[in-house]
């Protein structure tokens, strides 16, 4: 199935991106498009920065570009110091299909007005998955576009630039695999680190951030599966509405006395029901379920700051280490005093952009909570009056 | 086979009209309380009548009853009125599954909502059961409602022989049914049945829907009552001040809106689904009156052949000349006259009959349903509205987040 990105307006903004007012690199989503299994995105960028050949170009990116330039950063040992925004989830209309396709192979017993209103509901369903998918492909590159240091990255040009097709093909087997043990030795190492007698924590700022960040990503990632859940529920309901009102249709019309009237009425009201429910799940969607998984992504992409952070400790520790024992031994000290002093500077240098870093982490998502929850709190508030008063019934 | 009498039905219906305000009574089926323990242990309920109708001793009184004397009572009624063409509610179905937890003692909430679904249940039963004017006359029926100690009805039990055999004759009639080919002179009657099997169709469709989404609004219930807990741990963990007090907020929020969810798929189940559920087995008690007009009319359509082969007989008696055989035909020609007299004469008194039975249900179904539908409207709108109440006073601490 195909689906087109319109303008600017339909795009659900779930998280607040906040720019900083500068405008000399901007970067949209201005169009996309869903294939068979995969979206193209067309990345369109307007800047005055010398390092373009053009002040507006596009170029068109698939998912895993996307990817390729996530890892890159993540990589560079420059931005070691930085949260790196979290890479945007692979475009997943799987089960939209699926369920599309279970609603075609069809159900006899259901009549056309019922079909028609399912086959709707999915289709909204699938369209709203693409607004989503693209909006988390936008922010990312947004993110990117707003930071002082992450912008000026190569690579990034490269990916805002470059005409051709960036030949990422998606990670095979050996390097998904090589993905996911890296992540274990990672969290093994994290443990390791922490509990290592002798490396103490010498900032007050970044042990308050360790032991707030470990359990808030593990808070808030339950969060974000409850709210799904909570969705869900939501959206069954809109679904059970369809036959009930049929149903309530039907008997309507069959009956020739009083009865017609409040069986026409209460089918139309479950109709209104429906349509609410239906609103009342996507907007839950966007500014909470979504708002959540963002700031779950994040926060994981924090803590990934401080275990790198925490490896540089270790580093400096170890160096000092071998520093007493060169001296002790008086071999290779000069080595030894040159090594010692680069993995402090390190170590200092990731510290102060690790400590900026979370502190604008802190106050984005502040942002961003505060925007999503009144924007959840007007809607809620809308739906439930739009569909709440009923006046005329018999 | 002569088509019987078409009635006055304006006069019928004045009629109705004017024993309809007589009736002044109300049952409260309550205090559901555990007797005795294990596999033996049974339910008591206790069954008060308010009343101020004459044929009453007292004018407020109870007794106790469990389940079993309830089907008796039915069972009772049923064997006297089915029969003649009156529509006798039926009683609420038997639960091996349920009843056994409850047996066993287990204090969950599913038992509970068990006793507290068969409670109901069994309130509008009786309640249902009094409103009939010709039920309420019966003395199986007062003596239900009065006296203090009933004999245990036997026959009720489940699995038991007698109820093993009452469902062999349900087969069996139903069988006959589909060789009884009526010759129908009144439209009325056949335009009755499809109209309720028309309806039997649509509720039973209507009520599968409505028991999805009980079972789905029950389900978001849970989920909102999760996210809830979440959410509050959320706002624990969160050292920004005003966003904690926030995340709070909304956690308590998402409390009260779980609350109502819960009272929404009450009133979803009592009084939407039971309803819907209660009529299905009352067009099927409707169904099978009409059923018995029918095999009335087999009766007396038996008979009239039967009466026909007599006077055959007869005739054939009287070229062979054979007095005394003769004289035994005249005499089983009068007993088979009389009976199709009786059979013409039962047939149109159940047809009568079911004519204003079922004019007095379609009135009932009418008020029933209208007043439930606007309940339950109401409760649709109220939830609506509580919703609104929750959202405004949650939306100023959203915004003071700073």
């Amino acid at each position: 199935m195909e689906g087109r990105q319109a303008g600017k307006e339909s795009k659900p903004s779930s998280v607040s991106v906040d720019l900083q007012g500068d405008s000399s690199l901007q970067v949209e989503i201005s169009d996309a498009v869903s294939e068979r299994d995969k979206v193209k995105f067309t990345v369109q960028t307007k800047s005055c920065l010398p390092h373009f050949t053009q002040l507006e170009f596009s170029v068109v990116r698939q998912h895993e570009e996307f990817i390729w330039l996530h890892d890159a950063y993540v990589e560079n040992e420059e931005y070691a110091g930085l949260i790196i925004p979290p890479a945007p989830p692979r475009p997943d209309f799987e089960a939209s299909r699926e369920k599309l396709q279970k609603l075609g192979e069809g159900d006899s017993s259901i009549t056309r007005e019922e079909f028609a209103k399912m086959k709707q509901e999915l289709e909204a369903e699938y369209l709203a998955i693409f607004k989503k998918t693209v909006a988390m492909h936008e922010v990312f590159l947004q993110r990117l576009a707003a930071h002082p240091t992450l912008r000026r990255d190569h690579n990034f040009f490269v990916f805002l630039e470059y005409g051709q097709d960036l030949s990422v093909r998606g990670k095979n087997r050996k390097e998904l695999l090589g993905g996911y043990l890296r992540n274990i030795v990672k969290s093994a190492d994290e443990a390791l680190i922490t509990r290592m007698s002798g490396l103490k924590e010498v900032d007050d700022f970044f042990e308050h951030e360790r032991t707030f960040l470990l359990e808030y990503h593990t808070r808030i990632r339950d969060a974000c599966l409850r709210a799904d859940r909570v969705m869900y529920s939501h959206k069954c309901l809109a679904d059970d509405y369809i036959p009930i009102s049929a149903a309530l249709n039907s008997l309507g019309v069959q009956e020739v006395n009083q009865l017609k009237m409040s069986f026409l009425k209460l089918a139309e009201f479950f109709e209104r029901l429906r349509k609410l429910e239906g609103r009342v799940a996507s907007d839950e969607d966007l500014k909470l379920s979504d708002m959540l998984r963002y700031y779950m992504r994040d926060s994981q992409a924090a803590k990934d700051l401080l275990y790198r952070r925490l490896r540089a400790l270790a580093d400096y520790e170890n160096a000092n280490k071998a520093l007493d024992k060169a001296r002790t031994r008086n071999r290779e000290v000069r080595t030894a005093e040159s090594h010692q002093q680069r993995c402090c500077q390190r170590f200092e240098r990731l510290s102060d952009s690790a400590k900026q870093e979370l502190m604008d982490f802190k106050s984005r998502r502040v942002i961003s909570f505060r925007k999503n929850l009144i924007e959840l709190a007007e809607l809620e508030l809308k739906h439930a009056k739009g569909g709440g008063t009923q006046d005329t019934w018999v | 086979m002569s088509a019987p009498v078409i009635f006055d039905r304006s006069r019928e219906e004045i009629e109705e009209e004017a024993n309809g305000d007589v009736f002044d009574i109300e049952i409260g089926v309550s205090d559901p309380e555990k007797v005795g323990d294990g596999m033996n242990a049974y339910m008591a309920y206790r069954v008060t009548t308010k009343t101020s109708l004459s044929m009453f001793s007292k004018s407020e009184f109870s007794v106790k009853r469990r389940f079993s004397d309830f089907l008796g009572l039915h069972s009772k009624l049923a064997s006297k009125y089915l029969h003649v063409g009156y529509i006798v509610p039926p009683a609420p179905e038997k639960s091996i599954v349920g009843m056994t937890k409850v047996k066993v003692g287990k204090e969950d909430s599913s038992s509970t909502e068990f006793v507290e679904k068969r409670r109901a249940a069994l309130e509008r039963y009786l309640q249902r059961t009094v409103k009939h004017p010709t039920l309420l006359q019966d003395p199986d029926l007062r003596q239900f409602l009065e006296s203090s100690e009933l004999p245990r009805a036997v026959n009720t039990q489940a699995l038991s022989g007698a109820g093993i055999l009452r469902m062999v004759n349900k087969a069996a009639d139903a069988v006959n049914k589909m060789t009884i080919k009526m010759n129908e002179s009144d439209a009325w009657f056949e335009e009755k049945q499809q109209q309720f099997e028309n309806l039997d169709q649509q509720l039973r469709k209507l009520h599968a829907s409505v028991e999805a989404l009980v079972c789905h609004r029950k389900e978001l219930s849970a989920n909102t009552a999760a996210f809830a807990k979440s959410a509050a741990m959320l706002g624990n963990s969160e050292d920004h001040t005003a966003l904690s007090r926030a995340l709070s907020q909304l956690a308590e929020v998402e409390e009260k809106i779980d609350q109502l969810h819960q009272e929404q798929a009450f009133a979803d189940f009592y009084m939407f689904s039971e309803l819907l559920s209660d009529y299905i087995r009352l067009i099927a008690a409707v169904k099978g009156v009409f059923d018995h007009r029918m095999k009335c009319w087999q009766k007396w359509e038996d008979a009239q052949i039967t009466l026909l082969k007599k006077r055959e007989t007869e005739a054939k008696m009287m070229v062979a000349n054979k007095p005394d055989k003769i004289q035994q035909a005249k005499n089983e020609i009068r007993e088979w006259e009389a009976k199709v007299q009786q059979g013409e004469r039962d047939f149109e008194q159940i047809s009568k009959t079911i004519r204003k039975e079922v004019g007095r249900f379609e009135k009932e179904r009418v008020k029933d349903f209208k007043t439930v539908i606007i309940k339950y409207l109401e409760s649709l709108v109220q939830t609506q509205q509580q919703l609104i109440k929750y959202w405004e006073a949650f939306l100023p601490e959203a915004k003071a987040i700073a």
